[in-house]
Order: structure tokens, then sequence, then C-alpha cells
């Protein structure tokens, strides 16, 4: 596996020939013949509501599998992992940052953080001292200290998506995956929170696989895909 | 799981009012459950303690359950009487090594009189063949004389030499009273934690002899015999309620039934108090099955309450389900996550209801005793009532996974986009 990361020409993720189709409806939701993603790339897609950005997310993260294909990551084929392996492999690897409602309300702003190392041997080594690397990510966030004990329902949206920023980059995971992070903001907050999380996968050597349909926060990502563009599902479709 | 268990309670704590409100409601239900069951078990072996050492209670003809209610526990309809020619003949039999007559059907302030001989301060035993103790004072010699038990000077707040009257009849005001003929209390008995304890012993001459001026449960219109007078009188009782009877070997019981059951004089029945005893419980066992299977009925409600509220509170969690799944729980992560926190609130529920139960008991004890004459043990609950527990807890955990498995399939089913 380490051979392959260090293969420049190695993707550190791959979707080939992948085709996924919901149980019960009788034409793909996705139909992605290649999409490639390499280690520290910064992905704009872009999809609008219902394009199976969701869904897309979810087999990324090996919640869900393709009926055909592969979707290869960081050199592990996903379909060939058990579904706890899966699991085990999204937390180790993986951070996610949702569109809202990111945190879990009856746990405090660091506990939240903290959770991937709860559940991560992997993400709790590379995070070193968890407290420490996580009172690192909050202020480089911009998150005062004073709210660090608060719940994390007490914090405003804002607040609460870059908590969630923070949660998805501790223990340095190689993927970051943001699904409609902004959309919750206003647009002045919306250009902050997307240079925060940029610099900060950045500085973490993540990938980030930033998924919108607000094509106007595409500016600055040095790749922009449209999901459209690479699943042809939908192409058949319109 | 050991990461699980600090969400887990998190988690709870969160909803700890609603929780809390299940918790009670299964607390309410295993106390009801397990007080029931304690309150069968207790007045079994109240009823048990009652008779110890007797052999055979001989009375005239009626059920046995009704002569052994009413003989020992004071329960009941009085029963014909059986006269004393036989009684004297049971006395006399060789198989017999002794008996106590006995007489019942007056009171006093509702506790019942009892006229016996000086054999039953001797040879009547109860509990684990334990003899009956006077606490002060000596047994009747007087024919005036009364032995109260211990409840009855506790209640009434006797001391020796006070002068009580004694009632015709046994319950309710108004009764007749013997008021021309008072008694001595000349002995208390020491506490029984049985019948005896609510009773007022005098002899069986003396209860003739407040009985001499008397005719069908009135006193004779213008006859009127000073007490002064009775002795008079041939005092021998012409009939007793029962004799007690306790035989030299144990092993001619059933011979000694017989002979009681073909005595030619009069029809007599010669029970043994532990077969009585347990056609009474045969008898009650409906009852019991029947208040057993309500209680469990109340459990079984309490945790469909349980069930109900944490499953009401899994729609609102669905987005916690998915953000606990976008770092690493697994479905079955999910599931135990559910199942312990109903499994929790069961046993948390379980042990309030075994210290509700205790505290009950501590309150209620004393009353249960006085009214009742019923012992609540204040025990750890027995092998019966943990088999109880066991199978609320299991059946609480049981039911806990419910929840759980919704969790687990709404888990699958969302992946990382619950659909809210």
């Amino acid at each position: 596996m380490l051979g392959k990361l260090g293969d420049m020409t190695a993707p550190l993720l791959s979707l080939e020939h992948l085709l996924f189709r919901w149980p019960g409806q009788d034409r793909p939701c996705l139909d992605i013949p290649q999409f490639r993603v390499a280690a520290d790339e910064q992905v704009f897609i872009h999809g609008e509501s219902g394009s199976g950005k969701s869904t897309l997310l979810n087999l990324i993260a090996g919640v869900l599998l393709p009926q055909r294909g592969r979707i290869e990551a960081l050199g592990q084929e996903l379909s060939g992992l058990s579904a706890a392996a899966r699991d085990r492999f999204r937390v180790d690897h993986i951070g996610l940052i949702f569109q809202q409602f990111n945190l879990i309300p009856y746990l405090s702003v660091l506990d939240n953080v903290l959770l991937p190392c709860r559940f991560s041997k992997r993400r709790l080594a590379r995070a070193g001292e968890g407290r420490q690397a996580a009172a690192t990510l909050l202020t480089h966030l911009d998150l005062a200290e004073d709210l660090w004990r608060r719940p994390a329902t007490q914090l405003s949206v804002g607040q609460q998506q870059r908590v969630a920023a923070a949660r998805a980059l501790i223990g340095r995971p190689e993927i970051v995956i943001a699904d409609e992070p902004t959309s919750a903001l206003d647009a002045a907050r919306q250009t902050a929170f997307l240079e925060l999380l940029r610099r900060e996968c950045a500085a973490a050597h993540a990938a980030l696989l930033f998924v919108s349909h607000d094509q106007r926060l595409a500016a600055g990502f040095q790749r922009q895909v449209h999901l459209d563009g690479i699943n042809r599902a939908r192409q058949a479709a319109t | 799981m050991t990461h699980l268990l600090p969400l887990a309670l998190k988690s709870a704590w969160n909803r700890r009012h609603t929780l809390a409100l299940t918790a009670v409601a299964i607390a309410l239900s295993v106390t009801l459950l397990l007080g029931i069951e304690r309150l069968r078990q207790d007045a079994r072996d109240s009823f048990a303690q009652a008779v110890s050492g007797t052999d055979l209670i001989v009375g005239a003809r009626t059920s046995p359950i009704q002569l052994l209610l009413y003989a020992v526990f004071r329960i009941g309809e009085a029963t014909n009487n059986l006269g004393w020619d036989s009684a004297q003949a049971l006395a006399a039999h060789p198989a017999v090594a002794w008996t106590i007559p006995i007489s019942l059907g007056d009171s006093h302030h509702d506790f019942p009189v009892l006229g016996t001989t000086g054999a039953y301060f001797e040879h009547f035993r109860y509990g684990d063949k334990q003899p009956l103790a006077l606490a002060q004072g000596k047994p009747f010699i007087g024919l005036f004389d009364a032995v109260l038990g211990a409840e009855v000077a506790r209640r009434l707040g006797y001391r020796l030499g006070d002068r009580i009257t004694l009632a015709h009849g046994m319950e309710g005001n108004g009764l007749a009273e013997h008021g021309d003929k008072p008694f001595t209390v000349v002995g208390i008995l020491a506490p029984t934690g049985t019948p005896v304890d609510r009773t007022v012993h005098i002899s069986l001459e003396a209860l003739e002899a407040i009985h001499l001026d008397w005719q069908g449960g009135a006193p004779m219109p213008g006859l009127a015999i000073p007490p002064e007078l009775v002795k008079k009188f041939d005092l021998t009782p012409k009939a007793v309620t029962a004799v007690l009877v306790g035989l030299k070997t144990r092993a001619g019981v059933f011979a000694m039934q017989r002979w009681v059951a073909n005595y030619r004089d009069e029809a007599l029945m010669g029970v043994l108090p532990g077969v009585a005893l347990a056609q009474l419980w045969d008898m009650m066992a409906v009852a019991e099955q029947a208040l057993l299977a309500v209680s469990a009925l109340v459990v079984a409600v309490s945790f469909a309450g349980l069930v109900a509220v944490v499953l009401a509170g899994l729609g609102e969690r669905r987005r916690e389900l998915a953000i606990l799944r976008s770092v690493g729980a697994r479905p079955r992560d999910l599931f135990a996550l559910l199942a312990l926190e109903g499994a929790a609130v069961t046993l948390a529920g379980a042990v309030a209801g075994v210290v509700l139960l205790a505290i009950l008991s501590m309150v209620a004890g004393p009353w249960a005793q006085s009214h009742y004459g019923l012992t609540l043990s204040l025990a750890l609950p027995g092998a019966g009532e943990m088999k109880l527990l066991g199978g609320v807890v299991l059946v609480g955990t049981l039911a806990s996974l419910l929840p759980g498995w919704r969790a687990y399939r709404l888990s699958l089913a969302d992946g990382l986009t619950p659909r809210v």
C-alpha cells in the first residue's frame, strides 16, 4: 500500500466503470466510467440536488456498494472489504462534513471533534495527543477556547460547521469529503469557511472533495468537475 | 463496546427526563410484581407458622379448610361444635399424648376470645415447634382470669391486673356485653407473630360461666347470676369448637384420623393441619396466579412504554446515527447503543423497584402486622423473587432489542444521509 501511495501515477481515489442503481429502480443513478482524485488534490464537484451527489458520497465512504465497477481508495478496493472493515476504513481514512446538523447534541464541542479518535486507533495515533490536536485544529478554525466545553447545540451554525471541519480533519485522514457544508451559511461566511477548510486540508495533506450545487463556490479550486459530466446515467436521462 | 459506553451514557443523560419517567414506570411495576410475590410468600409463611406440632385438628364435620381457618386463624364462620363427651373420649384414646380443647365465639374489642384449658400453655406450639412463653404474669388459674396475646395487650394498652369485659359474638359494635362478669388480666404472652397474639385466652369454665344466664345469644330476661354464685353451678363445658390433638407417635396419625371419622356418637372430622393448608393454597392458587398475571401484564405495559419512548426518540436521532456512522460506528454498534440503553433503563427500574418495595415493607410492615397479623419480611429478594426479577430484566432487554434492530435497519438504509 505504501509503495502504491508513493507511486505518483496511482491516484488516491479511483472510480472505474462504476454503476449504481437503487433497489427497485429501473435506471441506474450513477454510471461513471472513470473518476480519479490524486493525493492532496482539491476537487470541486458541482451537482444539482437529485443528481446523485449523496449516493456518490455514500459510495466513496463505503456505506453503499456499486452493482458494478471498482472504487479504490488508497489502493484498497472497497468492494473487497466486509461491511465492518469498510466502516473501519471510512473512519481511518475519510473525514466527512455534512450540510448541517453535523454535531451530536449531547457531546461537547471537544468531544465531537474527538469522535473519530474514539472509533479509530489510526486517527488517534496520527492525532498524537488527541486533545492537543483538537485544540490546535479548533484554534486554527477560529473557535475560541471558551466554546470548547459547551454543548455543540449552543453554537451558531457557522461555528458548528467549523467544529465539523475540525472533526473531519483530526488524525489527518487522507480524504476529506464535504457535502454542501456552506449551504446553511450566509455568503460572507461561506467564503471564510471555504478558505479555512481549504487551508487546513492543505496543511493536513488531505485531498478535499467539495460537493455543492453552488457554482459560485468553485472559484479557487484547482479542479472543478460537473457531476453530470462524469455521470453517464444523467447524460442519458437528459 | 467500551468506546460506546460513554456515548450511551451521555446520550441517555441528554434524554434523562423521559428515560427517568420510563424507569419509574418500570420500578412501580416491578414493585407490584415483587410485592405480590412477597405478600404471597409471607402470607404462606405466616400461616405455616401459626400451628406446629399439632397432629390433628378435630371438629364437627365441615370443610377441612373451614375448620382449619376457624380453629387456628379465627377466620370465617363458626363451625358446629363437638360434644364434650367426644372431646373426653378423644383425650382418653391410647394413641393420644395430649389434647387442647378450644372454644370460640366471644370477642373483646374485635379480638377473638378463646376458651381453653391449661394444656394450651403446655402443649401448643407455633413456628418451629416453639412453645408459648409468658412475657408477664402467669396462666389463668382463677375462674375470671384472662391471658392476653401480645398484640391485644399492646393495642389496647392493658397491663397485669386490668379488668376487661367480653362481648358476645365476634364482630361489630353494639354486641351484648358480658358486663356483669369482668375478667382480670393475669398474664400477657410474648409475641409469636401468629393469631395467638390477637387472642384473649380464658378457661373453658369461665366461658361456660359467662353464658350461664344466657340463651340464644342474649341474656335471659329476669335471670342474672352474679359472679360470686357461678361456682355453685356445674361449669363443665357441654361442647367445644375444636380439639387440637398431639399423638404419641406421628406415624399413627392416619389411623387416628380414621378413628375420628368413624366415631359413632357424633359426626366428627380430623384434619391434618399441613394437608388442610396445602388445600387452602390450592384453592388460593387461582387467585394468586390471576394476581401474578395482572402484575406481569403491568410489567409488560411498562416495557411497551419503554420501547415506545426509545423508538420515538429514534426518529429524532437519525441524524445522530448518521454522524456516528460517518465516524466509523458499525450498524451493530448502533444496535448495541440502543439495546444497551433499554437494558440499562430496565436494570435501573428493576433496582429502583426492589428499593421501593423495601421502603414500602418498612413503612407498611407494622400496619400489616397489626391489622392482618401478616409479617412482611424485609429481606433481600429470595430465589423466587430473583427469578421474577431476572425475568423482568431479561424481558426488558429483549424488548430493547426492538429499538436496537430499528436503529440497525435505519443506519443501513440511511447511510450517511438520513431521509428525515
